[in-house]
């Protein structure tokens, strides 16, 4: 039997439930307010405004707790890149996605208590972590406060980009929770890597 | 001439042509009558007039009647800029003092000269008439709510006809209906009514501000059967739209006025609000963009894709 880790303190496991409700509550009240259509629609549209700007701004609150959370534990050093040779161990990882892991190999980057995530999620994550969830809050709460906008950038509505920005964001971070949703589904057995999230232990 | 000289006078020529058609574009032609208006406007422009006063052999000073005080430049232009002002009000106005009885003269109306003329048949004044007679402007109020009240004829400009933004027409458009909305003064001289706060009426609206700023009044208070050109059957309030996806929405109610007088083939061509109104104004739920919704269709499909495939390879392990 291999080594149990307890790898997700009882902060990370509260931050990610309720990080994943909010995205869950933004990407579809978004999705709704996006395609509003005055013949057909699932949620009234101011209703649909407020949620999503409530959990916007809850979802904020969370990140904040997010990224104290992971200076003060140390957490954060799951996240941090090592350049020298990264290439070389993405292509190992997407190697092993591609055809080891249907060839019966062994991953080639096992979890281990200095080692989280594998190269590939170690990018992933730190993608959407550090550079899609700062971008989809702060053009959010622009669009909160549109007085904040600059009305005009580069002859362009400045509302008008910082709605495109907020909506390309949201929409790539809904890509990244499929991925990462189904990449969870390639434990042993498809239930090991949600029964972490949740019990806090990885075996 | 060598050919060095010919690149110079090639470049000042490529330089000087973009200022001398602005310039040409600024300078509009004369007024036609700008002479003859002097006359009216060496006391009508001004808030004290000096005359000489032939009983007392005084030259006196005196305040002009507010409602009575006009900008030229604003005149000039507006839409009756090559109009002489005797061409609207009596010729004996041309003597000072003015004839008591002159105050009692009928003003025209907008039909008057515009109504029957296939010169203005475009801009649907019979129909701007009847829907008028339709609104609250018309049934709530005596018949001396006129055009005019909104209509200054003095200063009026057709701001769909030119280059204006639409930030530009929303904003002259509602100054338009803030002359008495937002005035207490002017309100008071048709109703007896306090008038209400503005924002306090709107309270629903999320960033107030914003919207009036953005969006013009009669877009919300006409009937939604109305174009353009014709808006002027103002509903009464209850009627107003107040349902925020009636705006908020691919089919949004607001592609039927303001954003028409742009480049209608445009947006037919391209298919989406952004054609329009890219540059001029961002509404939530309206102008989804077609190549970001179809780039997003493909890569969500692709991921799709590539998952059912994945998994059919881990299923076939």
């Amino acid at each position: 039997m291999s080594e149990k880790l307890y790898l997700y303190p009882v902060w990370l496991r509260l931050w990610h439930a309720f990080n994943a409700l909010l995205i869950l509550s933004l990407i579809a009240s978004g999705l709704i307010i996006q395609n509003a259509n005055v013949d057909s629609m699932l949620l009234r549209f101011d209703l649909s405004i407020s949620i999503h700007n409530v959990s916007g701004v809850l979802l904020s609150v969370n990140y904040l707790f997010f990224i104290l959370g992971n200076v003060i534990t140390g957490n954060i050093r799951f996240y941090i890149l090592e350049w020298k040779g990264l290439m070389g161990r993405l292509i190992q990882q997407s190697n092993y996605y591609m055809k080891g892991m249907f060839n019966g190999e062994q991953t080639p980057f096992p979890v281990n208590k200095d080692r989280k995530f594998n190269p590939l999620q170690k990018v992933s994550y730190i993608v959407a972590m550090y550079v899609f969830v700062p971008l989809v809050i702060i053009t959010g709460l622009a669009l909160i406060f549109p007085e904040t906008i600059l009305p005009r950038v580069v002859g362009f509505s400045g509302i008008q980009l910082t709605a495109m920005l907020h909506a390309t964001a949201g929409f790539l971070i809904s890509i990244f929770l499929m991925v990462h949703v189904y990449i969870c589904t390639t434990g042993k057995p498809i239930s090991k890597n949600f029964k972490s999230i949740v019990t806090g232990w990885h075996e | 001439m060598t050919k060095h000289k010919w690149m110079l006078w090639g470049m000042l020529f490529a330089i000087c042509t973009p200022f001398a058609l602005i310039a040409s574009d600024e300078t509009r032609e004369a007024p036609l009558r700008f002479e003859e208006n002097k006359h009216c406007f060496q006391c009508h422009s001004q808030k004290f007039y000096t005359y000489e006063n032939e009983v007392t052999g005084k030259t006196d000073r005196k305040a002009m009647n507010p409602n009575f005080v006009y900008s030229p430049e604003a005149f000039y232009e507006g839409v009756h800029r090559n109009f002489a002002c005797t061409d609207c009000h009596s010729p004996d106005y041309e003597t000072f003092p003015h004839q008591a009885e002159l105050r009692f003269e009928e003003m025209y109306q907008c039909l008057d000269c515009h109504g029957g003329d296939p010169t203005y048949a475009k801009y649907n004044f019979e129909v701007v008439e009847e829907e008028f007679h339709k609104s609250v402007h018309s049934t709530r109020h005596s018949e001396d709510f006129n055009c005019w009240m909104c209509h200054n004829p003095h200063s009026y400009k057709r701001m769909t006809a030119g280059d204006h933004s639409i930030s530009e027409i929303v904003k002259y458009h509602n100054q338009t209906c803030m002359g008495c909305h937002a005035d207490s003064y002017n309100f008071q001289r048709i109703s007896d009514d306090v008038k209400p706060s503005l924002q306090n009426i709107h309270s629903f609206l999320p960033n107030f501000e914003l919207h009036f700023s953005s969006v013009r009044c009669i877009e919300c208070h006409t009937s939604k059967l109305d174009t353009l050109w014709v808006k002027h059957n103002i509903l009464p309030k209850e009627e107003a739209v107040r349902n925020c996806v009636e705006c908020h929405s691919t089919n949004t109610l607001l592609m039927g006025s303001l954003y028409k007088y742009q480049n209608l083939a445009s947006r037919k061509e391209r298919g989406f609000l952004n054609s329009v109104i890219l540059n001029e104004a961002y509404v939530i739920g309206a102008n989804t963009n077609k190549f970001m919704n179809l780039g997003s269709y493909i890569i969500f499909g692709l991921t799709l894709l590539g998952i059912i495939i994945h998994t059919i390879f881990r299923l076939k392990k």
